[in-house]
């Protein structure tokens, strides 16, 4: 396969098969028309493309590391573990790849002002600090649920000059904090810009977001290829929205060797009510702006998630993802809260590296595979994001075993 | 169309037409407070004057709607009201007198569910006249718009003053009216219309050959008689939901006296903002 196999998606409509699309109020229509003609004239501007590469490297210090965790890969006994360290970036996720993309889209387009949706609190933190370098004003959006789970966002938010709206609408947490901001977009589409945070929502976001994203992965081949000479042989990475995972798989869909493995939040299992595992208890369905797999009930209301992880807490998936499920070129997993703490316990043990809860989902997966594989397997993690966050929220599951 | 009858829309326009009247257009979210009181209210709205009305059906997540009317989405999906309850509110109006035309308003997600061919057979089957469906914009509608013109019933685009070059392209396809949302945001009670309101419904007027209505934000007597000379049909939805949300111990009394009251209270209501007869 070539190049060719992934320009063929989306199409014109946005569409991934029969996935993605646009489907939203008139309203918006023209605001999402404007945004895809912006993105279709700056994505391959060579000033637009530089800009975004200087901030890449200079400010949010890319390119991350891809680091060979050789006491996890000894103690799990099987496969040679790579991490593809996105928590290392500045604001502590692959989420700053994007909202700088974004952040200098706007720009472009004259725009003063950006709003932004966020869950764990990753994507606000990542935009409100693009609309504090940028000198933009910024107000994010945030479930009231989650804004109690994640204190220590909301204030750095504050902190960087952003206004954090608490949602108290639905569920009060991220699918609601999305609603919530698409609905404020449309009553100030002149002068604002909307950042979305994952692959997911109306064309062009699952497309462009994944373009902000695919660096992840085009490095990680570099990387690979520098030091063991070979493609990997399994990638696996969270899903929620599913934006770092896009992000690390997209360069390697025409390389038919590479496993390609999603892993989604099963939260207390896929049997009792309270998961969020979309793609194994979902279907397709019209959700927040596209076509993809979904939670929900049999008459097609949406159904809250649950998960540990804020960022997984969410019962919609990217478009993308759907697509590569179906056409069999991706494999999606659940894993749940109790696996994601103990891959977090321990990979904080083994590497001195304290993961975000979502990315622990993938680490939880991992676990769970490496030990059946050859050791000269190489599999590649995606560490989407740094635990700092969490660690409040996760003390009372280790009270005891931490003293 | 392949249904031979005139559909009920279109007669009741020409009608009104005819006697220089505006179309007053209630939504009322079914299943808020339950479906016995929607029914109740559907033939208050009648009593009032109303000339058609808009079947809210509930959902989870109402991109389009503003806060009373995600309100009464949530009280009525916490009595687990579905697409097929609120359709079954038509035929049991029809059944006690209500002789105006049912258009249902609906999220696209039930609707897919359900699967698109039976949905509009089941609307048919439940005297439906019209199908509004806000997150279905005219580059998804294709083959909804097939199976609505088919089974007759009329999909009701909506269009708003940012669709600039769309507007041709939506209204040109529309069937039974045009709804022209009257300023940006969600739909929800507000006090001022998009400052270009008027020109935006003369170029809707150009390119329409079905009646123009507007809707979101119309919320007083006043603002339907300002709108009344410029278009064939006013549309309330949030004002009177949240009338229906003010009389909810009454609606939900035990004794009949004070339901009474409460149907009484909302449908002075909705008699108070039609329009009076402007246009020659």
């Amino acid at each position: 396969m070539t190049q060719s196999i992934q320009s063929q998606v989306p199409d014109s409509y946005g569409r991934f098969g029969p996935f993605g699309g646009r489907y939203v109020p008139e309203t918006l229509m023209n605001a999402l028309l404007e945004l895809e003609e912006a993105y279709n004239r700056y994505k391959d501007d060579p000033d637009f493309l530089a800009e975004i590469r200087y901030l890449l490297k200079q400010y949010a210090g890319r390119p991350s590391p891809l680091y060979y965790a050789e006491r996890l890969t000894k103690h799990l006994g099987g496969a040679k573990i790579y991490l593809k360290r996105e928590d290392l970036n500045h604001t502590g996720s692959h989420k700053i790849n994007n909202a700088i993309g974004q952040a200098v889209l706007a720009k472009r387009m004259g725009k003063t002002k950006v709003i932004a949706e966020t869950g764990a609190g990753q994507h606000g933190v990542a935009s409100a600090t693009v609309a504090a370098l940028l000198g933009l004003e910024c107000k994010v959006f945030m479930g009231e649920e989650d804004t109690k789970r994640q204190q220590l966002n909301v204030f750095r938010m504050k902190l960087l000059g952003s206004e954090v709206i608490p949602v108290t609408s639905g569920s009060r947490t991220l699918k609601d904090a999305c609603n919530e901001t698409l609905r404020y977009w449309v009553s100030h589409v002149d002068d604002t810009y909307y950042i979305l945070g994952s692959v997911t929502g109306p064309h062009p976001y699952p497309m462009m977001v994944r373009d902000f994203q695919r660096i992840i992965g085009v490095e990680t081949k570099e990387q690979i290829l520098e030091a063991e000479g070979r493609l990997p042989d399994v990638i696996v990475a969270a899903v929620g929205g599913g934006s770092n995972a896009m992000g690390i798989f997209h360069d390697f869909i025409p390389d038919a060797s590479v496993r390609l493995i999603g892993v989604e939040a099963a939260g207390r299992g896929v049997d009792t009510e309270q998961h969020a595992a979309t793609m194994t208890k979902g279907r397709p369905g019209v959700f927040q702006g596209s076509m993809s797999y979904v939670l929900q009930d049999e008459g097609g209301q949406v159904l809250e998630a649950h998960s540990i992880s804020a960022g997984l807490d969410y019962p919609g998936i990217g478009p993308e993802h759907s697509y590569l499920k179906d056409t069999k070129r991706a494999e999606y997993v659940p894993a749940t809260d109790r696996e994601a703490l103990d891959a977090l316990k321990l990979l904080s043990v083994q590497e001195g590296i304290i993961p975000a809860l979502e990315s622990s989902h993938a680490i939880a997966h991992a676990i769970k595979l490496a030990p059946t594989l050859p050791k000269d397997t190489l599999l590649v993690i995606s560490l989407s994001g740094r635990g700092d966050k969490d660690v409040e929220a996760i003390m009372p599951y280790f009270e005891g075993d931490a003293q | 169309m392949s249904d031979n009858r005139q559909n009920l829309i279109d007669a009741v326009f020409a009608e009104l037409k005819a006697k220089g009247e505006t179309a007053l257009i209630p939504f009322m979210t079914m299943g808020d407070p339950d479906l016995a009181a929607s029914v109740e209210l559907v033939k208050a709205a009648e009593a009032a004057g109303a000339s058609m009305i808009e079947l809210g059906v509930p959902y989870s997540d109402p991109l389009a709607d503003g806060p009373v009317i995600q309100r009464a989405s949530e009280r009525a999906l916490r009595n687990r009201i579905s697409l097929l309850d609120c359709m079954k509110v038509a035929p049991e109006a029809r059944k006690q007198g209500v002789k105006l035309p049912f258009i249902l308003f609906t999220y696209f997600n039930p609707v897919l569910q359900l699967g698109l061919e039976t949905f509009f057979e089941l609307m048919k089957q439940h005297d439906f006249s019209g199908a509004i469906i806000p997150d279905l914009p005219l580059e998804e509608d294709g083959e909804v718009r097939d199976i609505a013109e088919r089974t007759g019933i009329h999909l009701i685009p909506l269009v708003a003053p940012t669709s600039e070059a769309r507007v041709e392209r939506i209204a040109s396809r529309a069937r039974g009216f045009v709804y022209c949302v009257s300023s940006l945001g969600v739909t929800g009670v507000r006090s001022s219309f998009h400052e270009g309101l008027d020109a935006f419904l003369a170029t809707v007027r150009r390119a329409a050959s079905v009646p123009i209505c507007v809707g979101f934000g119309v919320s007083s007597r006043e603002q339907a008689e300002s709108l009344a000379d410029k278009c064939d049909g006013v549309i309330v939805g949030s004002a009177i939901v949240r009338k229906v949300e003010e009389s909810l111990p009454l609606l939900q009394d035990e004794d009949e006296a004070r339901r009474s009251e409460g149907l009484a209270a909302v449908q002075a209501f909705i008699a108070d903002l039609k329009p009076r007869a402007v246009r020659a």
